[in-house]
This record gives C-alpha cells, structure tokens and sequence, in this order.
C-alpha cells in the first residue's frame, strides 16, 4: 500500500506534461465500457472530457424516467437507446473522440471482439451475476488487458468507505464492496457518480503509465 | 499453514486446503465474488478442486449489484 502510494507520488512529481500534452496522451488510447448506465455514462462523460481518443461503449437497453436520477441522459432522451443518446451527448461536450457504439447484450463469446484492441476495460454492469462474467472473461480470454470494476454504491452518506483497491496489475475495483442495491437503498447519482469518476480515474492513472 | 488473504496475514490449522474448504471455514457465504491466487483467477466450478498452499497470496473480492 505504501509503495502504491510512493509510485503514484513520484510519477506525480515526473509528469511534466501539460493538460494540453496529457489530452494529446490520451488521445491514442482506446478503452471499452461494458454498460451505459449510471456508472458507464458517467465513467464515459468523465473519459471523453480528459480526451480519451476512443470509446467502445455497449448496452442494450433505452432510457427510462427512473434513469435520470443518476444516468448522464436528458429528459428528452427517454425512450431512446443508451449508447447512441450517450454517443450524442458525448459529441456535444467533446467532438473529437470516437465513440463505437454496440446495441448488444456482452456475453463470453462476444466479449473478446467487441473489446479487441482496448487498452483498459470498465465494468460498469448493474447486475453483479454480469459482472462475474464479464470479469471472468475479460481475465481469460483478454488476459492482460486491466478492467476496472465497481462494486459497492448503494445509498447515501459514507463516502469515507468509497475506496479503490488494486488486487494486481489488471483487476482494479472501485467502490464500498458491501452496499447492495435495494428498495431502501437505491443508487443515487452522488455515490453512483464517485464511483464511476473513480472509474476513470484509474483508467487515467493506468494510461498515463502506457506509451 | 499461512497465506495472504487480501494483503493480511491469516493462519489456519490445515496444511493444505481447498477454496471450497477456505470459503467454509471463513464463513464466507456470499455468492457473487471473484477469487485469483497468486494472480490466476479461479473460477467457481474449480473451487473444490484448487488447492491453496502455504503462502499463497490470494485475493478475494465481492460483486455487489448496482450500477
């Protein structure tokens, strides 16, 4: 833990870029996002305004009302697909990244060729019996490349026990690890959000370390 | 034996055991988890069958639902 922390330290007192130089950086990769939910739109919105070069983006569902006390969509956009209402908005704050959409449901033979060629993948699924499998596939079939999940976001209150956790070098988890959603604790945009920005934070941080 | 159970030292009286086994006498009963030893991911259906040894370093972590 402590090493973690030096190495992000000194890497901090290395960088000498610029954000003009750190966008120009991270405009080389691509990255994957497997849902376009409260955690995939917001994870999404937060990649493209740092100036990720490309975004693959799935999700197979449309917008309802419910959505929008979390979900990075507009009122007018309910009853439209999720990837391409996300795809529009992203354009609209940053037009130069390229967002590949997939109106597609991932599972373990799709995974591995919808996310070719991404440099890190986040799990950003609502049910956690899809995060196991994309997890376990990610793992296996696209080993190496780091996937960056959340779990844990349930509720209010608590930030204090919103963490990141590096368990190695390609399996990163962000979240309480112990909140789980129900009637009574439903995800709601500021702890839902905290865990998507710490999403891409560490996709950031593992970029930043990529040539 | 000793391994490292998500970067703590834990002790147990076995010298080797299954996860299956780890999982019982940890008291550890929820389902949706990902589980890696030193490094490779196990999956589920090779709980009974993957022994953890003395040292071992392995990481566990829960998958709560919502997103």
């Amino acid at each position: 833990m402590l090493c973690d922390k030096m190495s992000i330290f000194i890497a901090g007192i290395r960088n000498k870029m610029n954000f003009s130089e750190i966008r120009s950086h991270l405009g080389k990769f691509r990255v994957g996002i497997a849902g376009a939910g409260g955690l995939g739109s917001n994870c999404a919105v937060a990649l493209a305004r740092s100036g990720v070069g490309t975004l693959v983006i799935t999700d197979f569902d449309i917008i309802e009302e419910p959505n929008l006390n979390r979900q990075y969509f507009f009122r007018d956009q309910i009853g439209m697909m999720k990837v391409f209402a996300l795809k529009d908005n992203i354009s609209r704050i940053n037009p130069d990244v390229s967002v590949i959409c997939h109106q597609i449901k991932l599972n373990r033979i799709n995974i591995p060729e919808i996310f070719s060629g991404c440099s890190v993948i986040v799990e950003a699924f609502d049910r956690s019996d899809m995060k196991e499998m994309l997890i376990e596939t990610v793992q296996t079939k696209l080993a190496g490349t780091p996937i960056v999940i959340g779990s844990g976001l349930a509720g209010w209150g608590k930030s204090e026990d919103i963490v990141c956790r590096k368990i190695d070098g390609t399996l990163f988890v962000c979240g309480d690890e112990s909140s789980e959603v129900s009637d009574n604790m439903p995800p709601m945009a500021p702890r839902v959000g905290m865990v998507a920005n710490m999403q891409a934070n560490v996709v950031i941080e593992i970029l930043m370390k990529m040539k | 034996m000793k391994i490292l159970l998500n970067n703590r030292e834990e002790g147990f009286t076995l010298e080797e055991m299954s996860v299956s086994d780890m999982l019982l006498i940890k008291k550890f009963s929820f389902k949706l988890r990902i589980i890696k030893i030193n490094g490779v991911l196990i999956v589920k259906e090779k709980y009974d069958s993957t022994v953890i040894h003395n040292g071992d370093n392995v990481q566990m972590l829960y998958l709560m639902s919502g997103g």
